[in-house]
């Protein structure tokens, strides 16, 4: 069968300023640079751009009613190829073949007008996404029905609470009938059971024959929803077919999360201009790295930044997170003294220890960042920092026991426990 | 397949004009948006449409009374003020509106595949309905000062016609260069502001012709190239035209230079729809 997408050794560059890696710039060097820049030709400017490949020879088919996922960590080209397909943006190389009506959320709302009311950006949207008046009166009363908002149909959408935007703007496009649906992260926001009706829609939608490309973090909404995957890595496919071994491949490999990862070369290096991080470690009580953990062992994860102004103060905040993106707890620092004085330049290393019989078992993913409390701003953060297996070998010492079977639950505690006869 | 799409590098859409057309429900939907949001949130709402050209009609008469600017014999300075007020304030706020409406709508540029000139074109839309509204200060004008016209007024939408490709073709130029730098922001409100005296709006163009030789060089004959040169305002036109079909016969228009303002006037249009088509598949990297 002919594929209905047909993606063809797809590139797409940008030029990105060149960042000046002075520490301070001379008022002299600005006015000589400017003048060079007025008298000199494009050649001259020139070597102020970088050269960025955000997708680099990406190839790969997908058939009529595939519902696709497309995963990967910030930054590996993911909502650039979604762009291309979509026709925002226009590939630098390669081409795709698109063989059916496309139509896509890669925002959820966009275009809705916060003065308008419920009834107007519906329409408005509806024609943004590409629906004409008809279709939108035709799906009127549906649309209404699964946003659950008909009380507040004439009400100003800037009246509206966040979580009825996000219903009204995802009811608009879930009605859309095109061959293609495109979808970007827009299911991340709202609770839990919109979150479910809409994963529904999409499940309907792909069952009428329909081809769903969905990206997304949350690992279990992907493999929930998605029979095939496609994993990038900094512009390039890493691994395509099934999605649960691409899944795989994403959390266990070296590419996706380690125990052990740094920014010493990387490009984006998470920060800003008074902290920047250097390395994420997750290692044992003696500091040993590992991957696997014992599920009673302690398990402390070390973050490296530098600091590059002196005087300021600043605290760290990490969150644990497990296969199926669900957030296990958050840790700010509350404990060590350094989190209230002034920083000298330098490198840090700061280090969380969570106790043995916490975590259950499976793959938790660390997410750290760095921030200031007073005024509140986030310094840096990272999601998908490092990675690491939690291992119950059923010894008999851990929560477990001795029972083999699943034991449910987003964190295992040895609890104590008292029994008497009364 | 017929509805086959091949995204490729440098690709020429075949069906640029068509796909428009079959746009043309966004094209209503975003104009339509632009009159909702207008006036929300004020107190007397539309009345504005009206406020807003009237007071400026009663600083340019101003203006022109103090420069004791030359009016046609039997035309009331204000009914002859307002006849240029009228169409430089259409021009005026449709080119700031189409400079504008790419960056102001940029999260739909770099989320949402549409025609591109869809955006500028359906920002037009309220100008036009705001000159409409205005027209009614100068019907009220011809009656309290009992000037009647003749058939000539049915010409006005001609001349509209070129104060529209004005507004679009400067401001698709403007419009296009905002995408990447943002100092055509600050550029645009000093071009209106400056334009408004340089375009025969307080003085009709025959009495700057007058005027313009006895303050450069003293004396009374200005040459033909300078007289050329103001008509390069493509605005010089359109308000001439708008006072001809309003004041008829008492207008004095110099031909050539009209024509070249007309010239100017397409000249514009062309490059600037030419200019946005070679950039706008550039606007989502860039905007």
């Amino acid at each position: 069968m002919e594929p209905i997408i047909k993606v063809e050794k797809l590139g797409k560059k940008y030029l990105i300023n060149h960042e000046d890696k002075e520490p301070y710039v001379a008022m002299r060097d600005v006015i000589t640079n400017k003048f060079k820049s007025v008298f000199s030709s494009k050649k001259n400017t020139q070597l102020h751009k970088e050269e960025f490949w955000a997708l680099k020879d990406v190839s790969f088919d997908v058939n009529v009613g595939d519902r696709v996922g497309i995963i990967g960590r910030n930054g590996a080209g993911k909502s650039t190829l979604l762009k291309i397909i979509s026709q925002v943006t226009e590939p630098s190389l390669g081409r795709v073949v698109i063989d059916g009506r496309v139509a896509s959320l890669l925002e959820v709302g966009t275009g809705f007008h916060q003065e308008l009311t419920g009834r107007e950006n519906i329409f408005l949207n509806g024609a943004i996404l590409g629906m004409t008046k008809r279709e939108i009166e035709q799906k009127f009363d549906e649309i209404v029905d699964f946003a659950e908002i008909d009380k507040f149909l004439d009400t100003p959408v800037k009246r509206y609470s966040s979580g009825m935007y996000v219903r009204l703007a995802f009811a608009v496009a879930a009605h859309l009938e095109p061959d293609i649906l495109i979808i970007d992260e827009a299911l991340a926001v709202g609770d839990a059971a919109f979150q479910k009706k809409c994963l529904g829609k999409i499940e309907e939608v792909s069952g009428h024959g329909r081809t769903v490309l969905f990206v997304s973090h949350n690992m279990d909404t992907v493999s929930r929803l998605c029979n095939k995957a496609v994993l990038l890595k900094a512009g390039t496919v890493q691994a395509t077919g099934n999605t649960d071994d691409v899944i795989n491949t994403y959390l266990r490999s070296d590419f996706g999360t380690s125990a052990r990862r740094n920014w010493i070369n990387e490009r984006h290096v998470p920060g800003n201009d008074i902290v920047k991080l250097r390395e994420v470690r997750v290692h044992d009580k003696e500091f040993v790295l590992q991957e696997t953990y014992d599920i009673t062992k302690p398990i402390g994860v070390s973050m490296d930044y530098e600091v590059l102004k002196d005087g300021d103060v600043f605290t760290h905040s990490f969150k644990f997170y497990n296969q199926q993106g669900a957030l296990l707890f958050t840790s700010h620092d509350a404990t060590s003294p350094m989190r209230n004085q002034l920083r000298s330049k330098g490198i840090y290393t700061t280090t969380v220890w969570v106790p043995g019989n916490f975590f259950a078992e499976g793959t938790i993913i660390v997410w750290l960042a760095i921030i200031k409390k007073d005024p509140f701003k986030i310094y840096f953060e990272e999601a998908d920092a490092a990675s690491f297996t939690v291992v119950d070998y059923v010894r008999g010492d851990s929560a477990r026991e001795d029972y083999i079977l699943e034991l449910p639950g987003l964190v295992r505690p040895l609890l104590q426990w008292q029994t008497t006869k009364i | 397949m017929n509805n086959r799409i091949v995204l490729e590098p440098g690709a020429k859409s075949k069906n640029y004009w068509k796909d428009i057309w079959t746009y043309r429900g966004l094209f209503y939907f975003l104009a339509w948006r632009d009159i909702l949001v207008r006036y929300k949130q004020t107190a007397i709402g539309v009345v504005w449409s009206l406020l807003r050209p009237a007071i400026t009609i009663a600083m340019m008469c101003f203006v022109s009374w103090v420069f004791h600017a030359q009016v046609p014999d039997g035309v009331p300075r204000v009914v002859f003020v307002c006849t240029a007020t009228l169409p430089w304030l259409f021009f005026a706020s449709a080119f700031g509106d189409v400079s504008n409406s790419l960056i102001s709508n940029a999260n739909l540029i770099s989320k949402v595949h549409f025609p591109r000139l869809i955006i500028p074109v359906s920002t037009v839309v309220v100008s036009l309905i705001d000159f409409a509204i205005s027209l009614f200060i100068l019907i009220v004008l011809m009656i309290i000062f009992r000037y009647a016209p003749d058939v000539r007024i049915l010409l006005i939408p001609v001349f509209m016609l070129f104060a529209l490709f004005n507004a679009l073709g400067i401001g698709l130029i403007i419009a296009t260069l905002n995408v990447k730098y943002r100092d055509f922001k600050y550029i645009v409100p000093l071009i209106i502001q400056f334009g408004v005296y340089v375009s025969p709006v307080a003085f009709s163009s025959d009495y700057v012709y007058q005027r313009l030789p006895v303050i450069l060089f003293g004396s009374t004959f200005l040459p033909k190239v300078l007289k050329g040169m103001y008509s390069l305002n493509p605005m010089v036109a359109v308000i001439d035209g708008f006072r001809w079909c309003i004041l008829g016969s008492s207008m004095v228009i110099y031909l050539p230079g009209f024509l070249i303002s007309i010239a100017v006037s397409v000249l514009f249009t062309i490059l600037g729809i030419w200019y946005f088509r070679k950039t706008e598949k550039s606007f989502a990297d860039v905007i």
